[in-house]
C-alpha cells in the first residue's frame, strides 16, 4: 500500500507495510539518519520525532498512523541547525557520544512549545523519558533553560 | 534538581580498559619526520632507521611507523589524525589542543580527522582512560617539531635569522614581518628529520606558559551532535547492501543450529533468506542471520523463523551459580598472587583480633545506546568493515581468521560511537557482518535489536570478594588479605596482558585493579583468582573503569568497616593510613607524592561536604577514596555521597554527590568535568538503578522495561572539583565510577546503621540489613 504523509514539510509516498515503525521509514525509506534507534518499545526516547507538532516515538508508531499528518525530525527543526534549543545545546556543551540528543532536543522542543518557562520539575517530568547513558543530563537541563530564558550566548 | 560546578581545572579521555605500549613517554626509540605530500607537509614519528631516508621519499612510500601525525595544508589547514574513538569523550578536541598548543597554531585552523585502520597509524585502541596520559608528551613533541621547522622554513623565506623568529597564532613573525604557516608550506620546503636526541632537547612549554592546554574551549565534535549529522556506525549505507538481523543461540558458547523453519517468513515482503553462519574463528557460533531488503522486513522476518539449536555450556547456568562457584574458588587457594608480603599469615595468626568481610557485585550490562552493527562488505580485493569500535588492533586478527585471509587484507572504517563504555573494545559483532558479506557476495549490514545487544553483551561480571584486616591489642592494623574472583575480560580476548603474580601463576590485572592500593596496611596479600564458570557461560567484559568498579566496592566498604570497629572516623581512619612511606611514596611522572595527594583529595572532599555536620534523621555522608584504575596512572579521586534512606521501604534517595579529583594537568577542562559527571552518574547508577543476573546462561533482563539506568529525575546534585597542580595528566573517563558505589553505601551506614554489602544496593536489602 502506499502511505502518504508529510515530512519536515515536504509530502512522500512510501511502499512500504502500513505496520512498519515510523522510525524505519525516516531513516531507511527517507535516509533521514539523525533520528536514531535505541530500544525499539518507546522507553529510551532517542527516535523521538513531531507528530503535528507533538513528541512521540517513531520506534512504536506505524506508518499508518501518520497518514496525512505532519512530521518533523532533527533535520527539520530547524533551517540551519540553530533552533534555540540547538544553539543552547552547544552553548552548554550538553553532548557526549551524542546519540540520544537528537530525541532529547526533539522532547524538549514539544516541551517548550508548550511551556515557555518550565520549573525544574516541569523538565524532569517532560525529559524522565528519554535516556542518556552518557548521563548528561546536568546539562540537558540546563540548555533547556538556557533555551527558555533566551540566555543561550552566556555560557562557556 | 542537579546542579554542577567546578572550581578549577580539568582532563579528559574516556571509558574503559584495554592496554597498549605502555608509559606516556612515547618519543623514545622513534625520530620525527617532516615530508611533502600531496596535502601538503606531514609530520610524523618514524622508526629511528628510517631517518637516513629522503623524507619525500618516506612519506609518499608511507615508510614511516607513526602513532600519531598531522598535516598543514597550503591553505593553512591543519588536520591532526586520530586514531581514538570518539564516543563522547571529545578525545579529537583534547589531542589536538596538545599539538596546537606547541605548534603556536591558531586554533580556528585546527581539524580533527578519525583515521580508518592503517598499519602506519600503529595501535588503535581507545580504552582505560589513556588517551591524554599516554599522548601528552608525544603530541607535544610532535607540535614543537612542527613549531622549530616553521620558523626555521618561515625565516628563510623572509629572509630573516630564525633565532629572531617566533610561532604565533599560526604565523612566523620576524621583527615585524610575518608569514603563514600555510604560506610556508606552500613556498617553502620543510622536510626535515629529527632524532630522539634532538626531539628531546626541543623545548616544551612549562605549564603556565600555556595557551590552550587547560583553557576553555568548545568541543569540535559537539555541533553536529545537535543537528543529527554525526555519522554513527548505524548510520552508515553502501551500494547494494542487504540488511540482517541477528538470530542468537541459546548459549555465548559452543552452539550449534539444528534446523531453520523459515516457512513463515517466505510471503514476507522483502525476505530473502535465513543464512546460517559458518564461523572459522569461532566467535559467532550457532548464529543465523535474518537476511531481508530492509531491516524491518528482517525484524517481522525474525518474528515467524523457528531456529532449533543444539545448546553448547552454560545453558543453565544462573547468577546464584556464577556467585555460589566464586565463594568455592574463594575458599580454596587457587589463582594469583599479585600482592605477595612477607607475613601475612604470621600475622593474622598472632592477631588481637581479625575483621573479616564478604562483598558481591552482580552482573551488569553496557547497554551503550547505539546497539552494536556493522556494515561488511569486499572492495577491490580488501575487505571493509563499517563499524564503530574501540580497539580495532585487537579484533583485525580475528576477522581476517573468519574469512581465511591475512589480516592486511582487512580494513576498519572508522565512525563515530553511540557509546562505549567498553563495550566496543570488543569487535565480537563484525565478525558475522564479513562473514554474511563474504557468504552472500554482497555488502551485509548487520544491525542488534535492543535484546540481540544485551544479549550478547559482554556484561561486567558478577564478583565475589573477600576481605580481612588483623588488629594488634592497640588496634593496630597489622595485616590485610584481599581476595577476589570474577569472570575475566583479559582471559577471554586479550590473555596477551595477563599478568604474572608472585607465585607464578596469571592474572588479568584489569580485574583486580584497586585491591593493589595505597594504603599503609602491613603485610598485604591479593590474590585474583578467574571465576571459570562465568568464562565458561558468557564473555565477560571490559566495562568502565573494569576491576575497580568492584574491587573498590571491598576496599573503600571495607576501610569504613575496620575504622568503626576500631572507633575512629572513616575519615580519620584512612589518613592515619594513608603516609605515603615505602612503596606508597609514589613515583615520577605519573604518581608524583604518592599517597599524599590520595590523602589531600580525601581531606579535600570531606571539607567540602562539610563532613561531620549535624544532619536530619535517616540521612548521612559517606565517603570513598580511590586511585581510580591502575596504579601506573593514578588519577587521585574522593567522593562523598549524601543520602536519605526510607527505613520503612529500604528505599536510599542519593541527594548530593561531592567529588574531589587530582588527574595532575587538565588539558579541556569542561570536557574533563563532563566526563566526571558521567563517570560519577555511572557510579551511581550502578549502585542503586543497574545490575542484572544470568538466569538459563543468558542475562534476565535485555531492555528497558526491566534494566532501569539512572533518569533525570534521579541525578543528585553534583558538586565536582579538580585539583590543580601541573603535574603528569592521567585519566578521566572512569575515575569517578570507582568511588561512587562505595561513598553510598557507607553513607546508608552513617544514616541508618545498615550495612550493605552487595551492589546493586537494593531496598530488600537495606531493609534485610536494618532488621
Amino acid at each position: 500500500m502506499t502511505i502518504e504523509f508529510k515530512i519536515n514539510g515536504n509530502t512522500v509516498a512510501l511502499d512500504v507495510p502500513g505496520d512498519t515503525p515510523l522510525l524505519w521509514a525516516v531513516r531507511d525509506e527517507l535516509d533521514l539518519k539523525g533520528t536514531k534507534f535505541g530500544c525499539g518499545i518507546g522507553m529510551c526516547g532517542a527516535c523521538t520525532v513531531h507528530i503535528d507538532g507533538v513528541a512521540q516515538r517513531s520506534c512504536i508508531t506505524t506508518v499508518a498512523m501518520v497518514v496525512g499528518k505532519d512530521v518533523t525530525t532533527i533535520e527539520g527543526l530547524s533551517e540551519n541547525g540553530d533552533h534555540p534549543l540547538q544553539q543552547a545545546w552547544v552553548a552548554a556543551q550538553t553532548p557526549q557520544c551524542g546519540y540520544c540528543q537528537s530525541g532529547q532536543i526533539m522532547q524538549a522542543a514539544s516541551l517548550l512549545a508548550t511551556n515557555a518557562a518550565p520549573s525544574d520539575a516541569d523538565i524532569e517530568t517532560a525529559m524522565n523519558g528519554n535516556l542518556c547513558r552518557c548521563m548528561a543530563y546536568s546539562r540537558i537541563k540546563k540548555a533547556i533553560k538556557l533555551a527558555a530564558t533566551g540566555e543561550v550566548t552566556a555560557n562557556v | 534538581m542537579s546542579n554542577s560546578q567546578t572550581r578549577s581545572t580539568a582532563s579528559p579521555s574516556q571509558s574503559t580498559a584495554a592496554p597498549v605500549e605502555a608509559g606516556n613517554s612515547g618519543v623514545s626509540r622513534r625520530g620525527f619526520m617532516i615530508g611533502a605530500t600531496t596535502a601538503g607537509f606531514t609530520l610524523a614519528f618514524v622508526p629511528h632507521a628510517l631517518l637516513s631516508a629522503p623524507p619525500a621519499h618516506a612519506m609518499a612510500e608511507k615508510l614511516f611507523e607513526p602513532t600519531i601525525w598531522y598535516s598543514i595544508a597550503p591553505n593553512g589547514e591543519i588536520s591532526v589524525n586520530v586514531t581514538k574513538a570518539e564516543m563522547g569523550q571529545h578525545v579529537g578536541t583534547a589531542l589536538a589542543r596538545i599539538v596546537a598548543e606547541e605548534l603556536e597554531a591558531n586554533w580556528d585552523d585546527v581539524r580533527i580527522h578519525h583515521v580508518d585502520t592503517e598499519d602506519k597509524y600503529g595501535l588503535f585502541v581507545t580504552g582505560g582512560s589513556w588517551s591524554v596520559w599516554q599522548n601528552f608528551d608525544l603530541l607535544s613533541r610532535a607540535g614543537a617539531a612542527g613549531r622549530a621547522s616553521l620558523i626555521e622554513e618561515g625565516a628563510k623565506l623572509l629572509g630573516e635569522d630564525p633565532r629572531q623568529c617566533k610561532a604565533e597564532n599560526s604565523f612566523v613573525v620576524c621583527s615585524g614581518k610575518r608569514i603563514s604557516f600555510g604560506e610556508i608550506v606552500a613556498k617553502g620546503d620543510l622536510s626535515r628529520a629529527y632524532t630522539d636526541d634532538q626531539l628531546a632537547a626541543l623545548p616544551i612549554k612549562a605549564p603556565q606558559q600555556r595557551k590552550l592546554v587547560g583553557s576553555e574551549t568548545t568541543a569540535i565534535d559537539i555541533p553536529a551532535k545537535t543537528d543529527g549529522s554525526t555519522v554513527y556506525g548505524i548510520d552508515a549505507t553502501y551500494p547494494g547492501m542487504v540488511y540482517a538481523k541477528p538470530m542468537l543461540p541459546p548459549t555465548r558458547h559452543g552452539s550449534v543450529v539444528q534446523s531453520v523453519d523459515d516457512s513463515a517468513a517466505k510471503t514476507i515482503q522483502g525476505y530473502q533468506q535465513t543464512l546460517v553462519l559458518d564461523d572459522p574463528s569461532n566467535t559467532v557460533p550457532g548464529w543465523a542471520l535474518v537476511i531481508a531488503d530492509s531491516y524491518h522486513a528482517a525484524l517481522r522476518a525474525a518474528r515467524v523463523i523457528k531456529i532449533e539449536w543444539q545448546a553448547g555450556p552454560g545453558a543453565d547456568v544462573s547468577e546464584a551459580d556464577l556467585l555460589q562457584r566464586g565463594a568455592a574458588l574463594l575458599a580454596g587457594d587457587t589463582g594469583s598472587l599479585v600482592v605477595d608480603n612477607e607475613h601475612v599469615d604470621h600475622m593474622f595468626e598472632a592477631a588481637d583480633s581479625v575483621l573479616e568481610a564478604s562483598y558481591v557485585t552482580n552482573t551488569v550490562l553496557h547497554f551503550q545506546l547505539e546497539p552494536v552493527n556493522a556494515i561488511g562488505l569486499e572492495k577491490d580485493g580488501r575487505w571493509e568493515l563499517h563499524t564503530g569500535n574501540q580497539w580495532q588492533s585487537l579484533i583485525l586478527p580475528t576477522l581476517a581468521q573468519a574469512l581465511a585471509v591475512p589480516a592486511e587484507k582487512v580494513v576498519m572504517r572508522t565512525y563515530m560511537l553511540g557509546g562505549g563504555f567498553g563495550r566496543r573494545l570488543n569487535g565480537d559483532y563484525g565478525v558475522p557482518a564479513l562473514l554474511a558479506a563474504k557468504a552472500l557476495g554482497k555488502p551485509v549490514k548487520v544491525v542488534f535489536s535492543r535484546e540481540d545487544d544485551s544479549r550478547f553483551d559482554s556484561p561486567r561480571s558478577a564478583s565475589v570478594q573477600n576481605v580481612s584486616m588483623a588488629f594488634d591489642k592497640n588496634n593496630n592494623v597489622m595485616a590485610m588479605q584481599h581476595a577476589a574472583t570474577a569472570g575475566w575480560p583479559t582471559a577471554a580476548m586479550a590473555p596477551f596482558f595477563l599478568g604474572p603474580g608472585a607465585n607464578g601463576e596469571k592474572f588479568d590485572p584489569f580485574s583486580i585493579n584497586g585491591a593493589n592500593h595505597w594504603y599503609d596496611v602491613g603485610a598485604h596479600r591479593v590474590r585474583a583468582v578467574m571465576n571459570d564458570l562465568a568464562n565458561e557461560t558468557f564473555r565477560p567484559g571490559w566495562l568502565r573503569s573494569v576491576g575497580p568498579g568492584w574491587t573498590n566496592w571491598a576496599v573503600e566498604s571495607f576501610m569504613d568497616e575496620a575504622a568503626h570497629k576500631v572507633g575512629v572516623d572513616p575519615v580519620a581512619f584512612r589518613l592515619q593510613h594513608l603516609t605515603a612511606k615505602g612503596s606508597n611514596a609514589g613515583s615520577a611522572p605519573n604518581s608524583v607524592g604518592g599517597a599524599k595527594r590520595m590523602a589531600a583529595v580525601l581531606q579535600r572532599v570531606a571539607d567540602k561536604s562539610g563532613w561531620g555536620k549535624k544532619l536530619p534523621a535517616n540521612e548521612g555522608l559517606g565517603i570513598a577514596v580511590t586511585f581510580g584504575q591502575e596504579r601506573d596512572m593514578p588519577t587521585w579521586t574522593g567522593v562523598v555521597a549524601h543520602v536519605h534512606v526510607d527505613r520503612s521501604s529500604g528505599k536510599v534517595t542519593l541527594k548530593k554527590l561531592d567529588v574531589v579529583i587530582d588527574a595532575g594537568t587538565i588539558v579541556h577542562p569542561d570536557g574533563a568535568l563532563a566526563q566526571t559527571e558521567g563517570a560519577a552518574l555511572w557510579g551511581a547508577s550502578m549502585a542503586l538503578h543497574e545490575g542484572t543476573e544470568f538466569v538459563n546462561g543468558q542475562v534476565r533482563d535485555v531492555n528497558l522495561n526491566s534494566y532501569a539506568p539512572m533518569r533525570m529525575a534521579d541525578v543528585p546534585d553534583m558538586d565536582i572539583e579538580f585539583i590543580d597542580n601541573g603535574h603528569q595528566a592521567v585519566g578521566l573517563g572512569e575515575p569517578a565510577t570507582t568511588a561512587v558505589g562505595p561513598a553510598i553505601g557507607n553513607a546508608i551506614f552513617n544514616a541508618v546503621g545498615a550495612r550493605v554489602r552487595q551492589l546493586p544496593i537494593t531496598a530488600d536489602a537495606v531493609k534485610a540489613a536494618l532488621a
